[in-house]
């Protein structure tokens, strides 16, 4: 695989796990023209393919942080060209209230991005991951609410 | 006559005459009670029985709840006591199909607020005469000045904070929910047959009172009542554990009313943000 370049070279640094919620049409197709054209991004990122960004459940997310994700990300067609026509229009409105609620009750809104990637941005997707993987290694591993809850407790 | 004497009899009165001419099948309404804390919910079958209709500062229910049981539904038509807020959620049932305007009748009351100390919705309230109704009793009532000003007090309170404030904040309250889901069953707009937390396969929201689960519990709460939650605080006076669940309702409904400028529950017709979106919505934060 082409991530492999990336894994050998971060073995000594802690990984970040990122969890990413791509639409089958844009942003899948994008990760997939990033490896067709042989562009190497960290390895940190585990892809879930969806039909379409407004499939985005706020379940899915919360899911994804109890069992261990430290950052997640949601990614889908550019406004105006989702295959579903309206799908992304949706998952914008959803995705932005659920940030605010979790920013609210303490979960740090860092750890949830949302981003635009079309099927021909295969640059951007390379780029982007690398970016947020820096960036989940500076913010370190998500400390859920249990897992603080026990280390407070054990003080 | 007091006034709380004179709403009691016109209430008995409306309610006698519907169920004497069979207007409706079954009047909800308060039966005041000496010694409790609050007047608990009535059901009234024969025009005898409405007598026991009244209303005071001590009927904190929301009795729209009930309009979607099945139980209520299969007795056919059916009479409903609201105050002015509790107007607001029956409007989310009626813009949302639950029930049919033309299956309930409703009987709005003049309400100068409940709780000894004013309920915090009560000070803020903006909808004392209630609006839509059938039929209005009680006397007039004024309405608090600056209402709009503290509406969103104890979510702002909160907003202040630090992220990490915030977060050992909720840690310590949401440790403390028991998932007795007496929040959900209080909601008026709680209605889902199935509940997510309900659910098995896959099991979405972990079962046991763990932080955990907790957490997911009262997010899926407070997520499916966007756009929806009228803040008739019923969740937040019933949950044994004290959990302050009106902040965070007043958090969404803020984000509503700052951003779609939207505030549930204000008529029949309206459109809810999360049914729809718009191409103009920001894409500040998108990557």
């Amino acid at each position: 695989m082409i991530q492999t370049k990336h894994d050998q070279d971060d073995t000594a640094q802690w990984q970040p796990r990122i969890v990413a919620f791509l639409c089958n049409w844009c942003s899948y197709a994008g990760a997939d023209l990033a490896g067709m054209s042989r562009l190497s991004y960290p390895a940190s990122i585990k892809i879930i393919r969806l039909p379409c960004s407004g499939k985005v459940d706020p379940m899915f997310v919360l899911k994804s942080f109890e069992r261990g994700a430290d950052m997640v990300l949601v990614s889908g067609c550019h406004p105006g060209d989702c295959h579903y026509t309206s799908g992304n229009y949706h998952a914008r409105r959803k995705l932005k209230a659920f940030r605010e609620l979790m920013s609210f009750l303490g979960v740090d809104p860092r750890r949830f991005k949302f981003s635009w990637v079309s099927a021909a941005e295969g640059a951007k997707w390379s780029k982007l991951v690398e970016e947020i993987t820096a960036e989940a290694r500076e913010l370190g591993p998500f400390r859920t609410f249990p897992e603080a809850a026990k280390t407070e407790a054990s003080q | 006559m007091s006034p709380e004497a004179s709403t009691a009899q016109s209430l008995a009165q409306t309610a006698a005459e519907m169920l004497s001419q069979g207007q409706v099948a079954l009047v909800i309404g308060y039966a005041p009670t000496e010694g409790k804390r609050l007047s608990p919910p009535v059901f009234v079958t024969t025009p005898e029985e409405a007598q026991r209709l009244g209303f005071d500062s001590r009927c904190f229910g929301n009795l729209s709840v009930y309009l979607w049981s099945p139980q209520v539904r299969q007795m056919g038509k059916t009479a409903v006591v609201v105050k002015g807020c509790d107007v607001r959620a029956v409007n989310v049932l009626l813009r949302e199909n639950v029930i049919k305007r033309e299956d309930i009748v409703l009987i709005g009351v003049r309400c100068g607020g409940v709780g000894d100390l004013p309920a915090h919705k009560c000070t803020v309230c903006d909808c004392r005469d209630p609006q839509g109704c059938d039929v209005v009793v009680g006397d007039a009532v004024d309405q608090p000045d600056g209402a709009a000003e503290g509406r969103y007090s104890a979510a702002e309170a909160l907003e202040e904070k630090s992220l990490d404030e915030r977060r050992e904040f909720w840690q310590r309250q949401l440790d403390k929910c028991i998932r007795c889901y007496a929040c959900r069953q209080v909601c008026p707009l709680c209605y889902c047959k199935r509940c997510i937390v309900e659910k098995s396969t896959p099991q979405w929201v972990e079962t046991s009172a763990h932080p955990r689960g907790n957490l997911s519990w009262n997010v899926v709460r407070a997520f499916h009542l966007a756009g929806r939650c009228v803040g008739c605080g019923e969740c937040e006076r019933v949950c044994p554990m004290n959990i302050p669940l009106g902040a965070i309702n007043q958090k969404m409904a803020k984000l509503m009313e700052d951003e779609y400028d939207f505030r549930s529950g204000m008529s029949p017709e309206e459109k809810a943000p999360f049914t729809t979106f718009s191409t103009d919505d920001t894409d500040e934060g998108i990557l």
